[in-house]
């Protein structure tokens, strides 16, 4: 039995059957100082080590959350970093890696530091961070050098939604696509197409539609299956591998399994919310309770959405789950009680995601075990490049892990959860399957129900950028990608007298319309000379030429 | 057979008369520039010029739906004007063109669709009807479109995804002009690329010193049609209004459209001459001057496979309209861009080649039988259009529009036959089976024996009436299904309120004379208190304890119970 509060420094784990990502077999693990030291059977260990006996259960990596959301300028979410870092422990999962959205008029590196500072303080588990990019400005460039370089913050976030507020162009996300690209860092992309949203908004409000439904309604999962086709089309053009959060609809997730089939280099993250459950509960006649369930993309109200997320994940045409944790509690959410728009958005699902996807995709049998371990922790290490650091049982690795029981059952509520927040969107489901000891660097932090977590004991895991998983490919690609002009020499024909077009036509509409520039085009000096390949056609002339100077030439032979 | 261009009476003997649902054997008489009988044995006053069709095919004549027979550029015409255009039309077996109007951004529409009406009034040799392009969104085009629908006889529009900061709309702009061109029943057509994505490509093709025509190709890639395909569909799903897709140009636009038909949105696809005759691998031509013909938007996919593969949709039905995009410049004008592809005038040639092509390519190679020519050539443009069956049909009442056809007939295309006046043709040295042998236009011949016989300003202006049966009676049907949305009727929330931090705005800092493209307004703030909206009696969930939040604002009027928690 451990004492909260004491901290052993070792710790032997016999008995357990550990699970990877790619395979899974017996031995004992010895962990010193935070890291796996020893794996195997008989291991010669110092006396007195504190023994946690497996007895047959799975011993998994830690889950890794690659999404949420503990801090928020403005309205703070009732989870905190301390209260959604414990929730997350409870659950299973022993990394996160939080969304920094910066205030308004922060610097992107005054905005990491704050949120550090928060979580240095609150932290029970290790953490990262990616970074929000609330507009488009000059100095991106240069900002984003600087956190990737320095600050180990490789992923970066654009959102297509959130008109006139946080929306980007498809010319910026171009721009910031290129930009993150030449980093060797992670673009990631919150789809949903901004404009259509916010039209569909203004009608239903105008239709009298006050309620959650129509968040749900004017956000329809066409308009988010829109989005993701369009990021994948801008990601190929720049050539940069895309992240897309939140894959909420089967629409938005077949479009992205499409894109990989056509080589695209793109990863879709589905959350705990769309995995285990669906949107009918916008319509619940308890407002509070319907409210519970907004956040962007919506929940599909489509009730095969579940099914089809995880069918998707177990194959491998989805990677990574995270949770989008951010909730709110009840009179937060009313702020929007007359006017949805305005309800702030987020679920919970920091602790449930773990039993959430072994529920519905290991006891389902559409995965095993060691899927199960690449879709919740080892794929999610790869891509954001803190693997085999996480994400995977070896020598050498951080010590997070989890004793994995999976005839344990465990039914959701809100009265038993972690969380801050009133109402649970899982409340009432159960779950085969959670952790019964979760050890986060080290040290045990779950036993017996019971959570032992110290506020500010997780580190910053810093990230390096250029992920191998990621990188290789798209770094061959751009050697594959130049192309070349055809050396065909000066067109030196006639020209046709642009000049009358060149007196600048008079823009008519405000501000657009600029006139082309005009070029001068007898400013040519080069020139070219003997035979060409179609010399022996026939020339005719075009109407309406102006001799070019130094007489005609043949490059151009008419026919 | 003599020349004579102003017989008013012909009969036609001895044809097969092909219509898009079924062939048979009849003779046609006709009077007045209409049909005035089939059947065989016709009565027909004496005198009357007959034609033997020999057991030809006797079809519609074609409708070429996508034309820009005067589309400006610097101040210059493309030089096929509506003369020169229409000629080489019914040389083609085309007897009807639609002719896009393309107002300077910001003129009036009314304004040019006159200017464009009085320039084909004067040389249009076959009948014509005409498009609007809608170039910019202006204060008072509502008017004006209403004035175009109700009066002036045009039902379909054009909106741009392209060409930015010039024609192209932004999504929020494409749903309201989808959701005013659906109330007035009009066809909405789509010039689908994504515009923000070209202008990026062509910067970065410039910067790498590629100026040739080649960069026309590399600056479009076939997938930024594709994704404006999508959208397009996506946003008319929305509005559950009907979208028309001019020029499909490549495999993947094409397999969108055909996609998104499965999924039930009403959308139409149009496949031109060139992207089903040819390919974009021309755009590498060694040949300045070649390669400039071939420049046009959406550009001709360098992927070989396209046009087999835009035939066999179009065979399939999942494609559905062919047209021409016929808007050809000559090499000098062409050469405008000579420096810069992107100032390259864009259109090729197509108007007179288009039937020729589609049965060479889709009949004689078996994709499709003649009823299918015949639907995609002419009647299902006639039907979206709403111009059936006047148009697009050989039946007793419709224009005397007919095409005597021969599907033997061999034809090498070269520009030197060809009645276009550029200097190139795109489908140079393409051998064709299939062509027509006469051809009669409001019931005269106008082109028999390979000599055209026809009057500048012969054709007529076609009004075309809005709400197309073919295309809103599913609309209107999906409207009534749809029904009108209903919010949950849950009473008014009466719980706590936290209250909001005033919080400042996303602003860009310090903003630079460069401006970044972010055009960021702030977001308008509502004030939450002003409801006076209250509700009473038992609900539903009173039973369920409630457990409060923290930060809590006591609302006016203390709390209710209809938020219960739990």
């Amino acid at each position: 039995m451990l004492f909260p509060g004491k901290a052993p420094d070792r710790l032997l784990i016999k008995g357990g059957k550990i699970v990877n990502d790619d395979q899974s077999f017996y031995a004992d693990i010895f962990v010193e100082d935070g890291l796996i030291k020893q794996i195997g059977e008989d291991l010669l260990v110092p006396a007195g080590v504190r023994t946690v006996d497996a007895g047959g259960q799975l011993v998994v990596p830690g889950g890794l959350d690659a999404h949420t959301r503990l801090r928020a300028p403005g309205t703070s979410p009732a989870d905190d970093l301390h209260r959604g870092t414990k929730a997350a422990l409870a659950g299973g999962t022993t990394m996160i890696i939080d969304h920094v959205l910066p205030e308004p008029g922060a610097t992107l590196a005054a905005a990491c530091e704050r949120w550090r500072d928060s979580a240095r303080r609150q932290a029970c588990c290790d953490y990262a961070l990616h970074l929000d990019l609330p507009r488009w400005h000059e100095s991106l460039a240069e900002e984003l050098r600087a956190l990737a370089k320095d600050k180990g913050v490789n992923s970066f976030l654009v959102f297509m939604a959130y008109k006139d507020k946080l929306q980007c162009t498809d010319a910026q996300m171009y721009e910031i696509f290129s930009i993150i690209r030449d980093l060797g860092a992670i673009a990631q992309v919150h789809a949903e197409n901004g404009d259509i949203i916010d039209e569909e908004q203004k009608r239903l409000l105008e239709l009298g539609i006050t309620g959650p439904e129509g968040h749900v309604l004017s956000r329809p999962e066409e308009v988010e299956a829109e989005a993701v086709y369009r990021a994948i089309t801008i990601a190929k053009q720049a050539n940069c591998p895309l992240y897309v959060t939140k894959i909420m609809s089967k629409g938005a997730a077949d479009v992205l399994a499409q894109a990989k089939r056509k080589g695209a280099v793109v990863y879709g993250e589905p959350i705990t919310a769309s995995l285990g459950t669906d949107g009918s509960h916008y319509w619940s006649k308890n407002w509070a309770k319907a409210a519970a369930f907004v956040t962007s993309p919506p929940i599909s109200p489509d009730p095969t959405t579940s099914d089809h997320l995880t069918s998707l994940l177990a194959c491998g045409d989805l990677q990574v789950t995270g949770s989008a944790h951010c909730v709110f509690t009840t009179a937060q959410k009313a702020v929007g009680k007359d006017d949805f728009t305005l309800i702030p958005e987020g679920t919970n699902g920091i602790e449930e995601r773990m039993s959430v996807i072994w529920e519905k995709c290991v006891v389902s049998g559409k995965m095993d075990e060691n899927d199960f371990v690449a879709v919740t922790s080892t794929n999610a290490a790869k891509i954001f490049n803190c693997y085999p650091r996480k994400g995977r049982i070896a020598v050498g690795s951080d010590a997070d892990l989890v004793l994995w029981n999976p005839k344990a059952t465990k039914i959701i509520s809100a009265k038993t959860h972690n969380s801050n927040a009133e109402y649970n969107i899982f409340e009432g489901l159960e779950c085969h399957g959670a952790p019964s000891v979760v050890i986060s660097q080290g040290r045990v932090v779950l036993e017996e129900g019971s959570l032992f977590v110290t506020p500010g004991s997780g580190r910053f895991i810093p990230r390096k950028t250029f992920p191998d998983f990621v990188y290789k490919r798209i770094k061959a690609r751009n050697r594959l990608a130049e192309v070349h002009g055809v050396p065909r020499g000066l067109y030196d024909g006639p020209v046709h007298d642009a000049a009358v077009a060149a007196a600048p036509r008079t823009a008519p509409c405000s501000g657009k319309g600029q006139a082309l520039a005009v070029r001068n085009l007898h400013r040519s000096g080069f020139s070219l000379s003997g035979s060409q390949a179609d010399d022996h056609i026939a020339r005719r002339t075009a109407q309406k030429i102006i001799a070019p100077p130094g007489g005609r030439s043949t490059i151009t032979s008419l026919s | 057979m003599r020349k004579h261009n102003n017989f008013d009476r012909l009969l036609i003997k001895g044809g097969r008369i092909i219509n898009d649902d079924h062939s048979f054997y009849a003779d046609i008489y006709l009077e007045d520039g209409l049909i005035k009988q089939i059947g065989e044995n016709l009565i027909v006053p004496g005198g009357v010029k007959t034609i033997e069709a020999n057991g030809r095919m006797v079809i519609p004549g074609g409708i070429d739906v996508n034309t820009y027979l005067q589309k400006p550029y610097q101040g210059m015409t493309a030089v096929d004007d509506f003369y020169q255009g229409t000629k080489a039309a019914l040389a083609g077996g085309t007897t009807m063109i639609i002719d896009h109007v393309l107002p300077e951004p910001g003129s009036s529409l009314l304004t040019s669709f006159e200017k464009w009406h009085e320039a084909a009034d004067t040389k249009s040799c076959c009948d014509y009807s005409l498009h609007v392009d809608i170039t910019s969104w202006y204060d008072g085009i509502r008017e004006e479109l209403e004035i175009l629908v109700q009066d002036k006889g045009v039902n379909s529009f054009q909106v741009y995804m392209a060409y930015k900061d010039l024609y192209q709309m932004s999504d929020s702009q494409l749903y309201e002009a989808f959701t005013f061109l659906k109330s007035l029943g009009a066809v909405i057509l789509v010039h689908a690329e994504n515009g923000d994505l070209i202008a990026q490509e062509q910067k970065r093709i410039l910067e790498m010193g590629i100026t040739g025509p080649e960069g026309h190709a590399l600056s479009r890639p076939e997938e930024l049609e594709a994704e404006a395909v999508f959208r397009a569909i996506t946003i008319a799903s929305r509005i559950n209004c009907p979208v028309y897709i001019t020029k499909v140009m490549s495999k993947s636009a094409a397999d969108i459209i055909a996609l998104a038909r499965k999924k039930g949105p009403l959308v139409f696809g149009e496949p031109i001459t060139a992207s089903l005759g040819t390919d974009g691998t021309h755009y590498w031509s060694k040949n300045w001057a070649k390669a400039a013909a071939f420049v046009t938007s959406p550009p001709l996919s360098p992927d070989p496979t396209t046009p087999d593969h835009l035939n066999s949709l179009l065979a399939c039905g999942d494609l559905q309209v062919t047209g021409s995009g016929h808007c050809p410049y000559s090499t000098a004008q062409k050469a405008i861009g000579k420096d810069n592809f992107t100032m390259i005038p864009e259109g090729v040639n197509g108007i007179e080649e288009r039937m020729t092509v589609v049965w060479d390519k889709a009949v004689a190679t078996g994709k499709m039988d003649e009823s299918q020519f015949v639907a995609v050539t002419s009647t299902n443009a006639a039907k979206i259009f709403n111009l059936y069956p006047r148009k697009g049909r050989i039946a007793v009442g419709s224009d005397a529009d007919v095409v005597i056809w021969d599907p033997d007939k061999v034809k090498t295309i070269t520009a030197k036959s060809h009645k276009s006046a550029v200097e190139y043709n795109i489908f140079e040295g393409m051998e064709c089976h299939g062509a027509p042998l006469v051809v009669i236009s409001q019931g005269k011949i106008v082109f028999e024996d390979g000599n055209l016989h026809v009057n500048k300003g012969m054709g007529r202006f076609i009004p075309r009436k809005p709400f197309p049966e073919y295309l809103y009676q599913r609309i209107k049907i999906r409207n009534k299904v749809v029904g009108e949305l209903q919010g949950v009727s849950r009473g008014m929330y009466d719980g706590p309120v936290y209250e909001i931090p005033a919080m400042p705005k996303y602003a860009t800092p310090a903003p630079s004379t460069k401006s970044s493209p972010a055009k960021n307004q702030p977001p308008p703030i509502r004030n939450l208190h002003q409801s006076n909206f209250s509700l009473s009696g038992a609900q539903i969930d009173d039973n369920n304890p409630r457990r409060t939040g923290h930060r809590i604002v006591a609302p006016p009027g203390g709390r209710s119970n209809i938020t219960s928690l739990g």
